[in-house]
């Protein structure tokens, strides 16, 4: 076995029993890379020479004594919407090609100083607005388990590299399902933490009610581990959660016993493919026989989720890219006036699923529209919040399919924006609702393509998310891996 | 009833230069998801105030420290046209 396939947990026993340095680990995420890349694009820069550099000095460290904790001299991939001082950062935009972020993000700074190796930049859709990352400007990356079909996205670099063993672990971020869908179109876990609990601080932004930080891993141990380091309040960003990081580890192992799980009517039906279903089903039976207890509920509001969603976030997207003018960085495209400099420069740089947004968010926020739209959307939400602290009297947990679909073939979606958009109907409740949520690898259908579930949990209820996503993870004993990582014949 | 898109005004607000078939592409597109998004209009949501923060977190404060900024330089170094440590654009109105 490659040290590419290990976990992070396996590689940190490694490097402190010395049966491997951090330079081996880099050296076996490069060496994979090096046969998997062609065809997959998960990554839009490898920086070979920042990665070998934080390895050497990892080890340097390690040697002489300095532990900087459980990601010390690990390898990972990060989405490229996260600003990286010296590092291009595209958002997989032409709007932003050539860019050098004159500052790190506050995870970029916390994974620095946690002994990180930042392997490099994964692709995404640009600005992170779709869910298959085939609205890449740099070309679409390809799912591992098989490259005629899509990794999900829009952190689909991330989730591809994450499964395939270009990197230990991974960050990316999510709006409407951008870590969970892709997690589990892959095979990997995929977690979003409650809004606030991780800085969005140097995250290029998107839709800023939503967006949120989170992990990428193998498992939901590697999850965890990779969220608590990078967890916490920081100043920087205003929205940012004051009060603790709930404490996850203490009942991490303690099983399903006496979990009260609901289970979402609204998640469930048609659209649903019958080895999700079938998935689903058998998951619940497993937990129900060792002392879960199951309860179905009914969450009028999760119908509309979506609706709402396609008026909050292109909205608050349409905002946040005005910043993109040609004035700062990235690219310009002259014109007699300002406005015409900007107009021109917009509408060459931005691709056709961000103009999209921007002007469904422009029109949903204009004079005489805002009310009936953006703000009526707004108000649902709250109603859908609503709803779900009621359910979180009666239920600790809920768990669904993260997609109603496995992996679909290249191209089957681009045409028809609103099929596209359905990819995201089982994550965008927790997006709306800031609620924590994660996506478990938990088999694979006939065709061989993954299969995940999701499980929900109130605000700041990451500990018994966790402790429910681990009793699910330990249930399906999920440990199958793409072929693609095998070693070349 | 169909959703009246003036496409030409919202292209323009957005700041984006489009061509008469982009625009008219996008228009078609605006209104088969705002038909779909419309359905947030069926809702009586009387009594709900809109969500800013989900957590309901408000005005939140940070101390008022001086920090140093960012290179000034490293900064400059992405303007497409810098001059005499501005950032250069053309005139904003016709003519001057």
């Amino acid at each position: 076995m490659s040290l590419a396939d290990l976990t992070i947990v396996e590689a940190g026993v490694r490097l402190r029993s010395g049966e491997a340095s951090s330079v081996d680990l880099l050296n076996a995420v490069i060496e994979r890379a090096s046969f998997t890349e062609a065809q997959l694009h998960c990554y839009l820069t490898i920086d070979h020479e920042g990665a070998r550099r934080a390895a050497e000095t990892a080890d340097r460290e390690m040697a002489a004594g300095t532990d900087r904790g459980l990601l010390h001299g690990i390898p990972l991939a990060l989405k490229d919407n996260f600003c990286t001082r010296g590092l291009a950062t595209t958002c997989s935009s032409q709007i932003l090609a050539g860019y050098v972020p004159p500052y790190d993000a506050t995870v970029v700074s916390r994974l620095r100083s946690g002994g990180v190796v930042i392997v490099g930049k994964t692709n995404l859709d640009e600005f992170a607005m779709g869910s298959s990352t085939e609205n890449s400007a740099f070309g679409p990356t390809r799912n591992p388990w098989d490259p005629e079909r899509v990794p999900g996205g829009s952190s689909g670099g991330s989730a591809a590299a994450v499964a395939v063993g270009s990197a230990l672990g991974g960050f990316g971020s999510d709006t409407g399902g951008s870590i969970r869908q892709p997690a589990s179109l892959c095979g990997v876990v995929g977690f979003k933490p409650t809004y606030g609990l991780v800085s969005r601080y140097g995250l290029v932004a998107f839709a800023s009610s939503l967006d949120q930080i989170g992990p990428l891993a193998r498992t939901v141990e590697d999850a965890l581990t990779l969220f608590e380091a990078v967890a916490g309040h920081d100043p920087l960003d205003a929205t940012s959660f004051p009060g603790e990081v709930p404490e996850m580890r203490a009942g991490f192992e303690a099983g399903p016993r006496g979990i009260r799980v609901g289970v979402v009517k609204q998640l469930s039906g048609d659209g649903y493919e019958q080895p999700v279903a079938a998935a689903m089903s058998q998951m619940l039976d497993r937990l129900t026989n060792d002392g879960a207890e199951i309860v179905e509920v009914s969450l009028p509001t999760f119908d509309l989720a979506l609706s709402c969603y396609y008026l909050i976030a292109p909205a608050e997207a349409s905002a946040n890219l005005a910043r993109f003018d040609g004035v700062r960085y990235g690219l310009r495209v002259e014109g007699e006036t300002v406005e015409e400099m900007m107009a021109r420069t917009r509408a060459e740089g931005f691709g056709p699923e961000v103009i999209r947004r921007i002007l469904l968010g422009t029109y949903s926020l204009s004079a005489g529209y805002y009310d009936a739209f953006y703000g009526q959307a707004n108000r649902l939400r709250t109603k859908l919040i609503q709803e779900l602290d009621d359910i979180h009297r009666r239920v600790d947990v809920l768990i669904s399919p993260t997609s109603p679909t496995v992996a679909f073939e290249l191209g089957a979606r681009t045409q028809d924006p609103l099929a596209m958009y359905l990819s995201d109907v089982c994550t965008i409740p927790a997006d709306l609702a800031g609620t924590p949520a994660i996506s478990v690898p938990v088999g694979l259908d006939e065709r061989g393509l993954p299969i995940g579930l999701q499980v929900m949990a109130p605000p700041l209820g990451e500990p018994i998310m966790f402790r429910m996503a681990r009793a699910v993870e330990e249930r399906a004993g999920f440990g199958a891996r793409p072929s693609m990582a095998g070693t070349p014949s | 009833m169909p959703i009246e898109i003036d496409i030409v005004h919202v292209a323009r607000l957005a700041r984006l230069a489009l061509t008469p078939e982009e625009l008219e592409r996008y228009r078609t597109q605006l209104g088969v998801i705002l038909d779909h998004a419309a359905r947030v209009q069926a809702v009586d949501t009387t009594g709900f105030a809109p969500t800013a923060h989900p957590l309901g977190l408000t005005n939140t404060f940070r101390t008022d420290e001086v920090r140093s900024p960012l290179d000034r330089e490293e900064v400059l170094s992405q303007g497409p046209l810098v001059r005499d440590g501005y950032f250069e654009v053309p005139p904003a109105l016709e003519g001057t």
